[in-house]
């Protein structure tokens, strides 16, 4: 069924953004031909724009398709982690940032491998962080395509057509042009205008989704009531069948393990990812981060609340084709199709936000880490800023082949996946702020381990869970592969001393790390920006 | 390090309230603490309620730790 309306008010708000985003190019200008400017914004955000940006880029379609959905389907553990996850985050990142963030303004580092290559003095371990983060980004950017997918289909537009005995998914097309589109025009700048009207869009559908559909369910006591019931009828199949038990209300203590792991490895992994990274480091100063991490709180609270849409689905016994289905159906069955175009349109655009973000930061890391190091170590900032808009438009073709290869069926997995493999560039990352006893190579062969050991308990589980049992506890892959990781790299590190394979020479200085000392922009910058 | 004993010292005695941080750590990462289904709240159990609350604790948390400019 296509509904016009809802449909009609979709388009609208689409096209309303996809101005802004090519207005985004004019605001506070600066030369868009050098890649600060284009992939940094010139290090110029404030409090405001850089809580947008964080908050855009990490509240995304994970959080409003994937959480619900796994919330919907198995219940407390795959879904509910997204809390404590994004709790733990904040105190986390005000711990560690402002260290990187000083070390990467004093040395003018735009990237992680940046740093590895003069911390370790090693450029194959930052080219090794640096295919990571592309690689770990790729799944991500797929999340986010999913979503526009799931809520074009939600509208009841037909998805795929044959063409050539292959499936074209038109919808899917398109959007992607318009991201890839203004992507490459305006840079970081398009998401950063476009978070400002997609967050207040997702604030008005919270308020009503989260308001009135407890009201038409009556209230949150009958909600959990149904979902025990679900538990309930979940274990006793499992019980007659003599299979495991898929949904669960409270956690069984068995997984207590893969909860906390599972939280705890995003924690770890969020802040890895060259996104966030790129959120964190085009803020002005130290404080700007520091103040976010006791403001962005406001989206975890906004997450919680989203993931609990997975729980009024299954009270609204509303029957979606997938669990990943579950928010377009619950918005469907609660709202006329005016507000159910709107909303989508809302899921839509809080996917693209992100995948822009996402697609600009693999860039910076291809460009500066990959091109400049190996294929032309002589370009010029024009050339390199030209590579980095082409290199955004292939990683979202990357993305593609993870739709097309993995199964969809609970989306959520390519979040905890992307987080496996970026966890693996932990040590000379977090840990290299602040020690660089890790010797080079064995930093190397340890990334090495992580990553196959890893990805091979990935498709041990026929590539549908990252969570895999080592010594019979059940846990999350990204924090299993890390430990080991740790434990080849500090296990190797004295050998490769003592064969005379020496660390690399460490080019940063102590003071480069010191967050009070760090020198702030000058007002003058900051009144001009605003100006 | 530059040495500035005055600011330093004060510093120093400042840091330990980075130390608040780590309490939402040590109480989300251990689901014994919070794995029950009463008292609920709202009709929401207390697996679900207690998590969420620890969202504003922590950001309470976070903010004490900026305004004390650890």
């Amino acid at each position: 069924m296509v509904h016009w309306d809802a449909i009609a008010i979709f388009i609208f708000f689409f096209l309303l953004v996809t101005i802004l985003g090519f207005i985004a190019a004019r605001w506070r200008q600066g030369d868009l031909n050098q890649i600060s400017e284009w992939g940094l914004a010139g290090r110029r955000f404030g409090t405001v724009i850089t809580w947008f940006l964080l908050g855009g880029d990490l509240y995304t379609a994970y959080t409003f398709i994937a959480v619900p959905g796994a919330m919907f389907a198995a219940g407390a553990l795959t879904g509910w982690y997204a809390v404590p996850y994004t709790v733990l985050v904040y105190p986390f990142i005000y711990l560690l940032m402002p260290k990187f963030w000083s070390v990467c303004k004093q040395r003018g580092y735009i990237t992680a491998a940046d740093f590895v290559k003069d911390r370790f003095g090693s450029a194959p371990l930052a080219l090794a962080v640096a295919f990571t983060g592309i690689l770990a980004t790729l799944p991500y950017i797929a999340l986010q395509m999913f979503g526009i997918q799931v809520s074009l289909a939600a509208l009841g537009i037909p998805l795929s057509t044959s063409v050539l005995g292959i499936n074209v998914d038109f919808p899917l097309i398109i959007a992607f042009l318009i991201l890839a589109a203004y992507t490459y025009t305006s840079g970081l700048r398009a998401p950063a205008m476009i978070a400002l009207v997609k967050d207040v869009m997702i604030f008005i559908v919270l308020f009503a989704t989260i308001i009135y559909i407890p009201l038409k369910l009556g209230g949150f006591g009958p909600i959990f009531d149904a979902v025990h019931l679900k538990a309930v009828a979940s274990h006793q199949v499992a019980v007659t069948k003599g299979t495991a038990q898929t949904f669960y209300d409270i956690l069984s203590p068995k997984q207590f393990v893969a909860y906390s792991t599972l939280a705890l490895g995003s924690t770890l992994a969020l802040f890895l990812y060259p996104h966030s990274l790129t959120g964190i480091l085009s803020s002005s100063s130290q404080r700007v981060i520091k103040r976010n991490m006791a403001l962005l709180p406001i989206y975890s609270l906004m997450l919680g609340l989203l993931a609990l849409l997975g729980y009024m689905a299954i009270a609204a016994k509303v029957k979606p084709a997938s669990s990943n289905l579950a928010v377009p159906a619950l918005l469907s069955y609660a709202f006329p199709s005016w507000f159910v175009g709107f909303a989508f349109a809302a899921i839509a655009i809080g996917a693209l936000v992100p995948a822009a973000v996402m697609s600009i930061a693999a860039a910076n890391l291809f460009t500066r880490n990959i091109y400049k190091e190996y294929i032309k170590k002589d370009a010029t900032d024009t050339q390199e800023s030209q590579v980095a808009k082409i290199t955004s438009f292939l990683v979202k073709f990357g993305a593609l082949l993870f739709i097309a290869y993995l199964p969809t069926a609970q989306i959520i997995t390519f979040q905890q996946l992307g987080g496996m493999w970026i966890l693996q560039t932990l040590i000379p990352v977090y840990i290299g702020l602040y020690s660089n006893w890790f010797n080079r190579w064995a930093l190397l062969i340890g990334w090495l381990t992580g990553m196959v050991v890893g990805t091979g308990m990935f498709i041990a589980t026929g590539l549908k869970s990252t969570l895999y049992p080592i010594f019979g506890v059940t846990m999350y892959v990204g924090i299993s592969a890390l430990v080991l990781n740790l434990i080849v790299s500090a296990a190797l590190t004295p050998i490769f001393e003592a064969v005379g394979a020496r660390r690399g020479r460490d080019i940063t200085l102590a003071s480069d790390y010191d967050d009070e000392e760090a020198p702030v922009e000058p007002a003058e910058v900051g009144r001009e920006a605003l100006g | 390090m530059v040495s500035r004993p005055s600011r330093s010292a004060i510093r120093k005695n400042r840091r330990a309230f980075l130390l608040l941080l780590v309490i939402p750590f040590i109480v989300l990462l251990w689901p014994p603490f919070y794995n029950f289904t009463d008292p609920k709240l709202f009709g929401i159990p207390f697996f679900y309620w207690f998590q969420l609350s620890w969202v504003i604790i922590t950001a309470i948390i976070t903010a004490v730790v900026y305004f004390v400019r650890a």
